[in-house]
Parts: structure tokens; C-alpha cells; sequence
């Protein structure tokens, strides 16, 4: 197999002492920027590029790669610990990893996040491996309507199978939606909702949104209920680890599922956020008693990050492919390629394999460490609990507002993440639940972009949406699951399935 | 996402942490602002010029790139003009700074920046699938024999792209469809993947699918051909790409890239900057990048700059009066 020996050629490149040593450093470096809330990966690459423009390619390509990891690692550990999902994909993790940390279990969803984040890289490094030239031209298959088709396959999930009564999902979704209109329309060129405002040209960031409405809010409620962060059981030992690991393979439809679908939206470019949130709805679908997700279940935490990663990793291929970044931190690492003359594109697989197959033996490697490295700390992450909440959430509401002011070194941007952080509280008390408002905010664009140029395209005519089996089918799927409950329920009176459990209205 | 320079900015800032205070030479990281988002035609040229200066130690403080392309670009715009006095911002622009003020009334005047130096002009070519028509005359007969218009990918909406496509109808009566996507990198990979049958990328933009054997050059939109002669292809250079005037289709458009600090900074801190540029246009990553990209290269700084801005500002404002794109 000519994939396997160019992978091993990749490994002899990298085993050295100089780039072993680099590894480690940039996943350290990862862990540690993946801990701030709003720094996480595409800030730690962008941070530490310039250092690398003088190594070769490939030590600076393994060093930044392996800040990529160590960031991903490290994000999963705010979400966790402090309900504060550093990247757009840790959103979901928080769901079921924060209940997890106030009942004393915050070793066993740490874990549980870092195992699975490893599982669902390996598998995406896997299909990178082997299926890369077939998996480009797939990618190409995606014009605006198939665009659409996901984007509302996941809208359309979120509202079929989510655990919340179906309008309040309806209308955190609308308000989502509506905010996301703010700021410059790409289709029209013309201005919408910023009222002369310079501050409102840019739009609302996801980031300041969600460092407010996750941790913000968080820290309000928690002094309303005079509550101390409930970290006290967290101790950490081997026998979590392993006990964690003892129960994996009861989840392996989970992991299967959440890594088939990271991959198959990681490739699809710009489609990786959606992965982490169709994962975790997938999985209480699937389970026997979704009523107990959200309450943390250990579940919760492996099908999403599972997701989010498998999609992450994946998202480099079309980076290296097409030269189209799939997430923010792929966009950054395509601009250190260039720096380096490496141009992405359909040649850079024929034209430079020592650097390509080198990058993809460092994801193994840089995997394999990082999970070591990642797993040996999580003690000292989950004493943070320890420490009294009024000594930490302080820290906690500095370090957030440190994260939303670096995104775009805009002073507004403080305002609105407090000014979100009291939406959250509010949308906490009267039950309105988060994540279709965040999902919304972060989709709500790139979505009505790809409607609007659907319909530019086909003169106005719908049936676009049907047009061929790849598109067909996932919208097709989409709107079967927006009426799911309904069909359930039907189908049950009909007998074809066995009793299905009561549909929430 | 690609907010993270700016977090870089911001985190280099906190650890250098000395005052904003500058004679003639930088006491602080430099940041140039690109108006685009990640992997287009300005961010590449921005690293470039990143790269030059470090690797040949142009200036002692390091320089990172700030991406700033929310509201297509508009972000860039207003973050210089709210800058007054910073002489650690250089803006690289292109024909946004005339068209945005006209297309969205995005209160910005680049005359209240302060002019560094023009480095380059970049060009336009018409491209479609290589599995489409050969020539310009095959292709705008069959976009006249099609049934519902082609469709024409570009970047952005009222801007140079869809002004190329308005002119392109109005020279050979045929019908498009124009799409706007986020940047000239989706714009080529949608052509690829046949659901476009064509766009009017820069050069860099479409390098890459070009040299894979994806798309197809059709024409060139300036006066004469680009002058590189060697091979980029295995059969093709860039100077075997005919003008579209050559084909009959008169229409020509060069885009400025130029370096614009923000307003109110000091003769000397301008000068500084015009020395810099000036030094990079002499590099050989410089050079290189011109010719792989198939940019013309050009250095105006002072009076003619500014009578160059004048002259490209008066040719866009008509361009946008002529194609409808001037909001009332």
C-alpha cells in the first residue's frame, strides 16, 4: 500500500530528538493557551507563528500542529471545569461535562473528554491516511445548496430531537438567527441593524457571545444560589483512568457515530462546528433514557467532543487539498504554508510529500504524547475546583473578559459579552435553553449566504434543493427530522415501531 | 473564525507593554491590517511582506498580520481610521477604500490616512472550468445560447468583481448570475466543482487549480498581456494568456495594493515606512511573489502616490456610477 509506506517514511522524518522536543513544547504551550477561555487554538497558532519562520517546513509544521492539539486537549478543560467553551465546538461538551464537574466527577468527564478527543482525531488521521485523494474530490461536491442542506440538517436536528420544549428551541433559535444579521451582508454588499454604529459593522462575535452567555452567566447564578463550585470529590488516580477506559467499549456506537460524523462535516468545509452539536443530538436520540442527558452523563461528553474532534482533524484535509481552511486555526496554518512557500492546493500531495506525509505521522505522534501529557495533569486541572469559589471567579470573570477583549482588541467587546452574560442568566431562569441561540449565531450567516446564493443560482426555484441524490437526500433528512417527533409518533400508532417514549411538546 | 492574530496582537502588545510612543523606528510589535479574510490575495501578500522583513532584518520589532475582514473589509477600514496618531498600523488596501464609502456608505475617506507607497497592481483574468469553452468567443456564445444564465462566482457584492461581471455583460449582451462568496479561495474551488461556470479571480487566487489543470484561463482584463514568459503549466506562462481586448471584449481593470498608515502620524514615521516598503520591494521574496502571483510591480510614494489615488479613485467612481452600485 503505497499510503502506509509514505506514512512511514513521514515517521522517519520526525524521529528526532530536535522534533520530539519541539513536540512536546508546542503541546505544553497548546494546553496552556487551550486554558484561557477565548485564546484555544487559532490564537496559540497565530501567536507562535512568526517564531517558526525560521526552522524547516516540517519541525515548524509539528510544532504548530502540536499547539493545535494541545489547544484542543486544553479547551475541553474550561468547558468542563467552568462551563466556558473555549472554541465554537467545545459548546456542546459543556452540556453534560459541567454537571458532570458539580457532581464531583470533573476527573471522569476530563477524561472522558481527552479519550474520546483522541479516538475521534485517530479516526479522522486514519481516513486522512488512507482515503485522501478520493476524499478531496468529494469535498468539491458541495455547492451552495448542499451547503444549505447541512446547515439546516442541523437546525432541523436541533429542533427534532432536542430535550426542550420545541418553541422555546424555536424561538432561541429566532433570536440567534437575528442577531447573526447584524453587520455587513455579503450577498447584497449593503449594511443591515448597525444604526451608524462602527462598533455593530463587524457583527456580533460568536466567541464574546458565548464566553458571556456560558461563563458569565454562569458566575451569576452560581452567586445568586451561594454556591461553591462543587469540586470537592475531585480526586484523581490512576483507577479513574482506568475505570473511564474499562467502560469505552460499552459506547462504541457513540464514538463510531460521533467520529463518522465529525469526519464526514470536518471534510465538508466550514461545516465542522456543526459536528459537535450533531453528535450530542444523535446520541440522545439514540439512547434509552435521553432524559438524562444534560444532568451529566458520561455519554454527554464523549459523543461531542468525539464529534468536534474526528471533525477538527478532518478539516485539515481540505485545508491541504483545496486550500480552503475548515476551521479558524486550519485558516491560520494555511497562512504559515504560504509563509513557507508551500502553496495548498491539488499539488501539494505530488509536489511536496515530505512535508504532507510528515504533518500526518505528527498528528499520530502529537496525539499519542498529547493524550500522555494531557492525562498526567488532570489532577492539577481539577484542584482548580478546589480552590474557594470566591477566589476563583474573579479570576474566572478576568480571564473572560482578557478572552473577549483579545478577539478583536475592541473595548465593546467587554460590554457585550457582560451584556450577554445577563442574557444567559435571564435565558437560564425562564428556561429558554442556550445552545440553539449559540448554534444559531454561529450558522445563521454562512446558512442564509448559502440559501440566498442557492437562489440566486437557480432562479428562485426550490426544487434546487433536490436536485441530485447528495443534496436530496440530506434535505430529505433534514426535514424528516424536524417532524421526527411527530413521525415517531406515528409510526408507533401504526406499530411499525414497538411504544415509543412520550415526545416532549 | 481567524480572530486569532489579533489575540497575537494583543498578547505581544501585554508582554512588550511599552507606551505607544514612536520617533522615526517602531518601539512596538507592527501590525499590518488586512482587509480580507484568511488565504485570500491580501493576507498571502501580507505574509509575504512578513516574511521579507524578518528574514532580511528590515526593522528590529517583529510584525504580525491582523486580519480584520468582518463587513468585507469595512472592519479594516474603520479600525485604521479610529487609529489616528498610531504609527504601529499599516494598512494593505486595495479598491475597497473607494468602492465600500460608495456601495454602503461606510463613512471612510482614505484621504484621511496618511499615503505610505503603491507596491503593486494587481490584475484580473477571466476564468471558467476546464472542461468548459476554449476561447472568450466559444464561451460568451455559449453563455448566450444557455438557457438560465451562467453563473459567475466572485468576492463580495458591488465590489471590483461584480463590477468586471456589469462590464462583461454590457460588452458582449450575454446574461450572468453573479454569486458573491466570502473570498476568491471559495470563489476557485466552486468553479472547480462545476457550480459556477466561471469567475474573475486575481491570478494568485486561482494559481493553484490553474497549475492542477482545473480551470482554464480565458483572458486577461488590462491593456496588454502579463509580461512573465516562463512556464506555470506544463504547456502554459502567464504571457500566453490573450486581453480580453485581443478578444473582442474591451474591458480593463488593475487593482492598487498599497500601503496606508493611519491619520495624524509624523512626517518622520511616514518616512520610516516609506524606507521599509521601499526596502521589501527590493527583496528577493519580494520579487519572487510578483512573478509566481503575476502582479505588476510598481513603488509610487508622495505626490505621485496621491495623484495616482486620485486618478484610480475618479476610474472607480465611475465604473461603480456606470454599473448601479453607488447607494443613493
Amino acid at each position: 500500500m503505497e499510503a502506509f509506506g509514505l506514512l512511514l517514511h513521514g515517521f522517519a522524518v520526525l524521529l528526532t530528538w530536535k522534533t520530539l522536543v519541539l513536540m512536546m513544547v508546542g503541546l505544553v504551550l497548546g494546553i496552556f493557551v487551550g486554558v484561557l477561555p477565548g485564546l484555544g487554538g487559532p490564537n496559540g497558532v497565530a501567536i507562535l507563528l512568526p517564531l517558526t519562520f525560521t526552522m524547516d517546513p516540517t519541525s515548524a509544521i509539528v510544532m504548530l500542529s502540536c499547539i493545535y492539539w494541545g489547544a484542543l486537549f486544553g479547551g475541553a478543560i474550561t468547558s468542563i471545569l467552568f462551563n466556558i467553551p473555549g472554541e465554537a465546538w467545545s459548546v456542546a461538551t459543556t452540556f453534560d461535562g459541567y454537571p458532570m464537574a458539580q457532581q464531583g466527577r470533573a476527573a471522569e468527564a476530563l477524561t472522558a473528554a481527552f479519550t474520546s478527543s483522541f479516538i475521534g482525531s485517530l479516526v479522522a488521521v486514519l481516513l486522512i491516511t488512507f482515503l485522501a485523494p478520493m476524499i478531496s474530490s468529494f469535498a468539491l461536491k458541495f455547492g451552495p445548496p448542499e451547503f444549505f442542506a447541512v446547515y439546516l440538517l442541523t437546525f432541523c436536528s436541533f429542533v427534532g430531537l432536542g430535550r426542550e420544549a420545541k418553541h422555546k428551541t424555536i424561538i432561541s433559535m429566532s433570536l440567534g438567527l437575528l442577531l447573526a444579521g447584524i453587520g455587513m451582508d455579503t450577498v447584497s454588499g449593503n449594511l443591515r441593524m448597525t444604526f451608524g454604529s462602527s462598533e455593530l459593522l463587524r457583527g456580533i462575535n460568536f466567541l464574546v457571545a458565548v464566553i458571556g452567555l456560558f461563563g458569565i452567566s454562569e458566575i451569576l447564578l452560581t452567586m445568586e444560589e451561594r454556591l461553591a463550585l462543587r469540586g470537592h470529590a475531585a480526586s484523581i488516580s490512576l483507577r479513574v483512568v482506568l475505570s473511564v477506559w474499562k467502560d469505552l467499549p460499552r459506547y462504541w456506537v457513540t464514538l463510531l457515530r460521533s467520529s463518522f460524523i465529525g469526519c464526514w462535516l470536518g471534510i465538508t468545509p466550514g461545516g465542522a462546528i456543526a459536528a459537535s452539536f450533531m453528535g450530542y443530538n444523535l446520541a440522545k436520540r439514540f439512547a434509552k433514557d435521553p432524559e438524562s442527558f444534560g444532568k451529566g452523563r458520561i455519554e454527554g461528553v464523549f459523543a461531542p467532543e468525539t464529534a468536534a474532534h474526528a471533525s477538527g482533524t478532518a478539516a485539515l484535509l481540505p485545508m491541504l487539498a483545496l486550500g480552503i481552511p475548515g476551521s479558524g486555526t486550519a485558516a491560520i496554518l494555511l497562512g504559515g504554508l504560504m509563509v513557507w512557500g508551500l502553496n495548498p492546493g491539488p499539488l501539494l500531495f505530488i509536489e511536496h510529500k515530505d512535508f504532507v506525509w510528515g504533518l500526518i505521522a505528527s498528528m499520530y505522534l502529537g496525539n499519542v504524547v498529547g493524550l500522555v501529557l494531557v492525562l498526567t495533569t488532570v489532577p492539577i486541572f481539577a484542584s482548580i475546583l478546589r480552590v474557594p469559589f470566591a477566589a476563583v471567579a474573579p479570576m474566572i470573570v478576568v480571564s473572560c473578559a482578557i478572552g473577549a477583549y483579545a478577539i478583536q482588541n475592541a473595548m465593546f467587546d467587554i460590554w457585550l459579552m457582560l451584556g450577554f452574560g445577563v442574557v444567559g442568566y435571564v435565558f437560564k431562569k425562564i428556561g429558554i435553553p442556550l445552545a440553539p441561540f449559540t448554534l444559531a449565531l454561529v450558522l445563521g450567516n454562512r446558512a442564509e449566504d448559502a440559501f440566498r446564493l442557492s437562489m440566486i443560482g437557480a432562479g428562485g426555484d426550490l426544487k434546487v434543493f433536490w436536485s441530485n441524490g447528495l443534496v436530496g437526500s440530506i434535505t430529505t433528512l433534514a426535514i424528516v427530522l424536524l417532524f421526527w417527533p411527530v413521525i415517531d409518533g406515528l409510526l408507533a400508532r401504526v406499530g411499525l415501531t414497538q411504544g415509543s417514549r412520550p415526545t416532549p411538546r | 473564525m481567524g480572530h486569532g492574530i489579533k489575540a497575537a496582537i494583543a498578547l505581544a502588545a501585554a508582554l512588550c507593554g511599552t507606551p505607544a510612543f514612536a520617533g522615526w523606528e517602531p518601539t512596538k510589535p507592527v501590525e499590518i491590517v488586512v482587509a480580507a479574510g484568511a488565504g485570500g490575495a491580501s493576507d498571502q501578500m501580507a505574509r509575504m511582506m512578513q516574511a521579507a522583513i524578518q528574514k532580511n532584518n528590515l526593522m528590529k520589532q517583529p510584525i504580525v498580520v491582523s486580519l480584520k475582514g468582518g463587513a468585507s473589509g469595512a472592519e479594516a477600514l474603520m479600525y485604521m481610521k479610529s487609529s489616528e496618531g498610531d504609527p504601529n498600523k499599516v494598512l494593505i488596501a486595495y479598491s475597497l477604500i473607494y468602492m465600500l464609502p460608495l456601495s454602503a456608505k461606510i463613512p471612510f475617506n482614505w484621504r484621511e490616512l496618511t499615503p505610505v507607497s503603491v507596491i503593486a497592481l494587481d490584475q484580473f483574468v477571466l476564468w471558467d472550468n476546464s472542461g468548459g469553452p476554449k476561447t472568450v468567443k466559444e464561451f460568451v456564445a455559449a453563455a448566450k445560447a444557455a438557457s438560465a444564465p451562467f453563473k459567475m462566482g466572485g468576492t463580495g457584492s458591488k465590489r471590483e468583481d461584480h463590477v468586471l461581471t456589469v462590464f462583461l455583460e454590457q460588452k458582449t449582451g450575454a446574461k450572468f448570475s453573479y454569486l458573491p462568496y466570502k473570498s476568491g479561495g471559495e470563489a476557485a474551488t466552486q468553479l472547480v466543482g462545476n457550480h459556477t461556470e466561471s469567475n474573475v479571480n486575481n491570478p494568485s487566487e486561482n494559481l493553484e487549480v490553474w497549475r492542477a489543470g482545473q480551470v482554464r484561463p480565458l483572458c486577461v482584463f488590462d491593456k496588454e498581456r502579463i509580461s512573465y514568459t516562463s512556464k506555470v503549466t506544463d504547456t502554459q506562462s502567464w504571457a500566453d494568456i490573450p486581453t480580453c481586448k485581443e478578444e473582442g471584449v474591451d474591458v480593463q481593470y488593475l487593482m492598487l495594493r498599497a500601503m496606508f498608515l493611519p491619520g495624524k502620524v509624523t512626517a518622520e514615521q511616514q518616512a520610516f515606512y516609506v524606507e521599509l516598503f521601499h526596502k521589501v520591494t527590493q527583496t528577493a521574496e519580494y520579487k519572487d511573489y510578483m512573478e509566481k502571483q503575476a502582479l505588476k510591480p510598481i513603488f509610487l510614494t508622495g505626490k505621485d502616490m496621491v495623484q495616482f489615488l486620485e486618478e484610480d479613485d475618479a476610474v472607480n467612481k465611475s465604473l461603480m456610477t456606470e454599473a448601479g452600485f453607488v447607494a443613493k
